[in-house]
């Protein structure tokens, strides 16, 4: 336990030094310095209120953007530190697998989850002093989406950094994993209903897999279906299963998913070479 | 200390280590020579628990290197073949080498002074900035101030300047003699005074080991 809490301490200090975490803070620290900016707060359309409104836009381009970049910062982990042998010296000194493992992925965590989650903070507290009322109920489901999302993703990046052995394939692979994700959320989805050459049934559980479908059903699950646009397959969802259940299951599934993935990982691990 | 027993370790339908027996016992301070692709890397990174044997098995003081690595590493100081580009910074390798290991930062540092390595002015640089040598000799005070049992370095010396080649040799003598040591070295002429034992390795064999 000592030595898990040492490597996630190292891990996030040199991760906090690098190039891709100034990167990753810009992104999303200016993402929402520019919504201040183009005013999407102020305006009031299809009964948003602004603040709402604000961080339901947030929610959305962080779908796309925050897995990909949990993957390729995170798969190079540890088949980066195999490939430059840095691994090998690390290893060579009295620290079990367990310990190094996880406690790169607690560091891992913390670092790419503390800035989402900041600029999302930052959101609420710009909105809340621009006249608008504090949204617990949106903060906290938010947070809580993101906690799930950085954890499926996390999981899912250091079991492929476990499993392949060279950087550029995990970077590949990630790739992979992303667009295929994102390719089944929702706009994809419809447009399979609609050749109806699927069962509808097929299509449902599709969405119910893809986390990132699932995080984006359960962002805009806090939002009255009559005025969103939210498309028919996240309707029939929240439709189904009742807001609060699926709420329930857009943060726990990921999680479960990510552990799944990370657990596979650490098998591989202990099970593997480690060079 | 160190039974490698029978050890087979396949890549890609190759034995690259066929078979291979050897004891290692305390005080033994062996030069492990053999031509380039012999397997001498592959033998001390099984010994380290790096790889699964696809055969045969390795113990050190009786444990196993996979099943129990902490035990099998807390009596083993390990250089590699070359100084890997560590991202942490001095402090935080410091930090990480003492708590892991429970050596004193202190030492260390007292080791490097030992190699000539002034360590404090470079406390917040990453340790790949440091020069070829300087990393060397680094890694090289880390090992020896973790004052394990069997110390394995592989090719310890590519990076030094002559000067340096006789501090680490020196700091070598001083040994205490229970220590054992393994070096895989190319210039045995260099090691000469330093060792007792003489193990040639080819094509995955232990194919010579002559006690001096
Ligand atoms: N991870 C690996 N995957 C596949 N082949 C490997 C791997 N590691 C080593 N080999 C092969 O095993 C053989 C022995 O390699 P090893 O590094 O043990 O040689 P060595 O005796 O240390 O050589 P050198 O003197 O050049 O350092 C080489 O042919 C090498 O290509
Ligand atoms: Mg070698």
């Amino acid at each position: 336990m000592k030595n898990l809490l040492l490597m996630a301490k190292l891990d996030i200090k040199e991760s906090a030094r690098s190039r891709w975490f100034f990167v990753y803070l810009l992104v999303f620290g200016g993402l929402m310095a520019l919504f201040f900016i183009t005013g999407i707060t102020d305006s009031v359309v299809m009964g948003f209120t602004g603040l709402s409104r604000l961080l339901l836009v947030y929610m959305q381009v962080t779908i796309v953007i925050l897995p990909i970049f949990i993957l390729i910062t995170t798969v190079k982990s540890i088949s980066g530190d195999r490939e430059s042998a840095i691994l090998e010296y690390m290893l060579s000194f009295p620290v079990s697998l367990k310990d190094y493992y996880w406690g790169k992925m607690l560091g891992r965590f913390v670092i790419v989850f503390t800035p989402v989650f900041l600029a999302l903070l930052m959101g609420v507290v710009y909105g809340v002093i621009k006249g608008g009322e504090l949204p617990w109920k949106m903060l906290l489901v938010y947070s809580a989406l993101l906690l799930s999302l950085c954890a499926v993703f996390l999981g899912i990046a250091f079991f492929i950094s476990t499993l392949v052995k060279s950087h550029d394939v995990a970077l590949g692979a990630s790739f992979v994993v992303w667009i295929t994700l994102l390719a089944f959320i929702d706009i994809a989805l419809i447009g399979l209903m609609l050749q109806n050459r699927w069962d509808d049934n097929f299509i449902i559980t599709l969405a119910l897999l893809n986390p990132m479908e699932v995080f984006r059903v359960g962002a805009i699950s806090l939002f009255d279906p009559e005025l969103t646009v939210m498309g028919p397959v996240a309707y029939f969802l929240l439709d189904t299963f009742g807001h609060t259940l699926f709420l329930v299951y857009a943060v726990l599934y990921p999680i479960f998913l990510g552990a799944v993935f990370a657990f596979l990982g650490y098998y591989a691990f202990r099970k593997k070479d480690l060079l | 200390m160190i039974e490698v027993k029978d050890a087979v370790k396949r890549f890609l339908d190759t034995n690259v280590l066929d078979h291979v027996d050897l004891v290692i016992e305390r005080g033994d301070k062996i030069a492990l020579m053999g031509p380039n692709g012999a397997g001498k890397t592959t033998l001390v990174r099984s010994i380290l628990g790096f790889y699964h044997l696809d055969s045969g098995k390795i113990e050190v003081e009786g444990y196993d290197p996979i099943k129990n690595r902490v035990k099998v590493l807390e009596k083993i100081s390990f250089i590699p073949q070359t100084p890997p580009p560590i991202k942490l910074s001095l402090t935080e390798l410091l930090e990480y080498v003492s708590k892991s290991t429970g050596t004193k930062e202190e030492d260390i540092k007292e080791e490097a002074k030992r190699m000539d390595l002034d360590i404090s002015k470079n406390l917040a640089k990453p340790f790949f900035k440091l020069s070829g040598g300087m990393k060397q000799k680094l890694l090289i005070a880390i090992a020896l101030a973790k004052r394990s049992d069997i110390l394995i370095f592989d090719e310890p010396t590519a990076n030094l300047d002559p000067k340096a080649r006789e501090k680490f040799y020196h700091l070598l003598s001083e040994l205490p003699q229970e220590v054992s040591t393994l070096f895989i070295t190319h210039r045995i002429e260099e090691v000469e005074g330093l060792i007792n034992r003489k193990i040639y390795m080819d094509l995955g064999k232990v194919v010579e080991d002559e006690r001096l």
